[in-house]
């Protein structure tokens, strides 16, 4: 029984242009996939229309099968169950993702609280401990607001977020791409650690083909809202058989060869 | 020697410092790289290498001397810049021919027919069709834009050219096109090129030298080659182990 | 692309119904210019004519009926749109001029002259338009130029904060940086890059503030601080039909219904500018 099946699905806009074409995937507790694509793929609208966030304007069709409730035209009530206790998402960019006047700890006690049902001193220990787990121990990062911390700790604290209320499905899109690279290696690493320890199935979205390499073993490639190739990034770096492919990873070979040998 | 900034350092109003005798030169037919991540310093010194900013210690220096008004038409002549983000480099209002001609017209260099024809040059040179000259940014891709910034930045025939995170912000498909183009421009036009990115494959492809800043300070420099397959520094060695690596054929 | 771009940027309203209130700006604000031109050539009757029986309904000879003195209801009408463009127009003029240039001394200013300016306009603005209005046509005396002169400096407190915040905006975009590297100095860069981009919000502002002035001068005629007869405007119709709105309303409800024709007219049309002036250069990314 997959966790998420996604059926042809579908997202275009009101004039009736489409972002995302026919795509299909299933994803199993535990399991992990990469999507890979450039702007303009379509790949952030997946994320968006698997957890039923597409903004007015943009219409779904085809079939999201969350924990066996049906995304794709589900009214607000039914969807919001889902959010956060089946399936979280951690953005880009942590300045737009956190809320900007609201301390860190009370953004993370938010989540807490109402998918834990958590108050007073109880409420208190488990934030704590939702912050050392993203190795946010610092007391005063709870107290400060989202601009006074780093980049990296906003991510870390967007993580934490997403993790609060327990999700089983975690979709992380370009989760750090607007981080600084030795950043980077530090926020990958702590997300393949909780995606391990909870057991949790991943969606890792990124443009990076070595990020997602690093992170999940099968991948789908997207391109202009479709989906063109798929398998296991091995294969699909050495052997690429969509033209697409063969460009992207001839473009990623290319800048990676100037760094030399590993 | 074209460009040099002779132990700078720079302190912001509020007291914290941004750069601590910072040293770096470009000479002609260089390629220098500046690698550094966020709050390395790495834009004041884009800030003060343009004489947008003065040091608060330490001397810029242009062709061995410090800038004065007479000396600084020729200076703007000299370093032209492509900029990060080509969805704000290029005036939305402008045609790409008023755009690319700015330099021209600007520093007196050339005017009407004369500065279109180096215009139509300098679009070929970059690979874009003599048509766009009428056209509007928004009609153009991110890649493109970028080529019609450093059309921009190469109609004058600068000495230097100053790349500011030039390839951050496109498509990786993109980006080896762009890096290519600024290879081709730097072997044929003899130009010198400074390029400041967080990027280090970038860096890699395109500079000989590359100086690696941090917190301010230059922590190491040398050969791009040997930086990138012995670095000394704990910092750079950190640095050249976090980039993400395809896995191995 | 991150998610949170696509929600902002794909979103659009339908075109459709923006065309429609265009076209009946277009209709409305049109039908008043059109009057007003005709006014400078040809009017039913002499504004001063008093021949006519007062308060009369409307009639063949009298399309409008009469005012309490006799005088045609239509031709004051058609002048009062003359007078209403002429204020509308003046006023704006004015507002823009010295709010525009009060607005990027303020954006280039250094900071302790930036708040001082911020903090003036800011009191200007908190002071109700008519009140300041009143003080200056109570110095000048009332006349036409006096009310366009009192709307349009009130006005410009409100321009010069959009220009200053707008400026501010386009002084952040790396184009401008651009420029002055390609070796512009700071006046072509203001005349070259601000101004062209800081005019199709600007503009739209104007046009609004257009239908906001012409309300102001009514209610300023209407309080009796306007433009004397015989540039008598729609608000001082309103006033002098005030007592006999019963026994003879078209007096009242003629300059009532132009006001709001040419007020919505306006406001219709800046809304069509609104998508005119950008659509196109949105970023696509």
């Amino acid at each position: 029984m997959s966790l998420l099946s996604v059926t042809s699905l579908g997202v275009h806009t009101s004039a009736g242009k489409a972002l995302l074409s026919d795509l299909s995937f299933d994803l199993a507790a535990g399991q992990r996939l990469g999507l890979i694509g450039e702007s303009g793929s379509g790949k952030s609208i997946t994320s968006l229309a698997v957890t039923g966030l597409l903004g007015a304007g943009l219409t779904a069709s085809g079939s999201v099968l969350l924990d066996d409730v049906e995304v794709v035209g589900a009214p607000e009530r039914r969807l919001i169950p889902l959010r956060g206790r089946v399936s979280s998402i951690v953005f880009q960019e942590p300045l737009t993702a956190l809320d900007p006047l609201m301390r860190i700890g009370k953004q993370l006690a938010e989540p807490i609280a109402r998918h834990r049902g958590l108050r007073g001193t109880a409420l208190r220990t488990a934030v704590a401990e939702a912050l050392d787990e993203v190795s946010l121990s610092d007391v005063r990062i709870a107290k400060s607001y989202p601009y006074e911390i780093s980049g990296g700790q906003r991510q870390r604290a967007a993580i934490a977020i997403a993790l609060a209320s327990r999700p089983q499905l975690l979709i992380a899109d370009e989760p750090t791409t607007a981080l600084d690279v030795t950043v980077q290696a530090q926020i990958l690493r702590l997300l393949d650690d909780l995606v391990d320890a909870r057991g949790m199935a991943l969606l890792f979205i990124s443009h990076d083909l070595a990020v997602v390499s690093a992170m999940t073993r099968d991948v789908i490639v997207m391109s202009a809202g479709v989906a063109v190739e798929r398998g296991p990034i091995d294969r699909v770096i050495s052997a690429p058989q969509h033209p697409y492919t063969a460009q992207l990873v001839g473009s990623a070979r290319a800048l990676d060869d100037m760094l030399g040998t590993k | 020697m074209i460009l040099e900034l002779r132990n700078v350092s720079y302190r912001y109003r509020k007291g914290a410092l941004a750069l601590d005798d910072v040293s770096i030169s470009v000479d002609d037919g260089q390629s220098v790289g500046l690698v550094g991540e966020s709050g390395s310093g790495k834009s004041t010194i884009v800030r003060l290498m343009l004489a947008l900013a003065k040091p608060t210690s330490g001397d810029v220096l242009f062709e061995g001397a410090p800038l004065t008004p007479a000396t600084i038409r020729r200076f703007r002549a000299s370093v032209q810049t492509v900029f990060q983000d080509p969805y704000s480099s290029l005036d939305p209002r402008q045609t790409i021919e008023s755009i690319v001609a700015e330099p021209l017209r600007s520093l007196g260099i050339a005017r009407g027919d004369e500065a279109r024809a180096m215009v139509a040059a300098s679009l070929t040179s970059v690979g874009l069709p003599a048509d766009a000259l009428s056209r509007y940014p928004h009609e153009f891709s991110g890649g493109q834009r970028q080529r019609i910034a450093i059309a921009r930045a190469t109609v004058c025939h600068p000495r230097l050219l100053l790349a500011d995170e030039p390839v951050s912000a496109l498509d990786v498909t993109t980006r080896i096109q762009v890096i290519d183009l600024l290879a081709e421009l730097r072997d044929s036009a003899g130009l010198a090129i400074l390029m400041v990115s967080h990027d280090l494959s970038a860096i890699a492809a395109l500079c000989d030298t590359t100086v690696v800043l941090h917190a301010g300070r230059v922590v190491e420099s040398g050969r791009t080659a040997e930086i990138l397959t012995s670095p000394r520094e704990d910092y750079t060695k950190r640095l050249v182990e976090a980039v993400p690596r395809l896995p191995a054929l | 692309m991150t998610a949170a771009v696509i929600v902002n940027d794909i979103v659009a309203p339908p075109r459709r119904s923006r065309s429609w209130t265009l076209v009946v700006g277009l209709i409305l604000a049109g039908a008043v210019v059109l009057i007003a031109l005709v006014s400078l050539v040809w009017l039913p009757y002499t504004p001063e004519d008093t021949t006519g029986t007062r308060l009369e309904g409307p009639s063949g000879t009298h399309w409008l009926g009469t005012d309490k003195l006799g005088r045609d209801l239509a031709t004051q009408l058609m002048i009062g749109a003359r007078i209403a463009l002429l204020v509308g127009l003046g006023s704006v003029a004015v507002g823009a001029i010295i709010g525009i240039i009060v607005g990027l001394i303020a954006a280039f200013a250094a900071s302790w002259l930036d708040d001082t300016i911020s903090a003036a306009l800011d009191v200007v603005i908190a002071f109700p338009v008519l009140l300041l209005a009143m003080l200056i046509v109570a110095a000048q005396g009332a006349s036409l130029g006096s009310v366009i002169l009192a709307i349009g400096i009130a006005m410009s407190a409100i321009v010069a904060r959009l220009t200053r915040v707008l400026t501010k905006r386009v002084l952040a975009e790396q184009y401008v940086t651009a420029a002055r590297t390609s070796g512009t100095r700071w006046p072509g860069i203001v005349i070259r890059h601000i101004l062209p981009n800081i005019w199709p919000t600007l503009s739209v502002n104007l046009a609004l503030q257009f239908g906001v002035a012409v309300l102001a001068e009514a209610s300023l005629s209407y309080l009796g601080l306007g433009a004397p007869p015989p540039n008598a405007s729609w608000g001082r119709l309103l006033q002098e039909a005030q007592g006999t709105v019963i026994t003879a309303p078209v007096g009242a409800i003629a300059p009532g219904l132009a006001l709001i024709a040419l007020v919505i007219g306006v406001n219709f049309l800046a809304d069509g500018l609104r998508d005119v002036a950008d659509p196109s250069r949105k970023r696509r990314r």
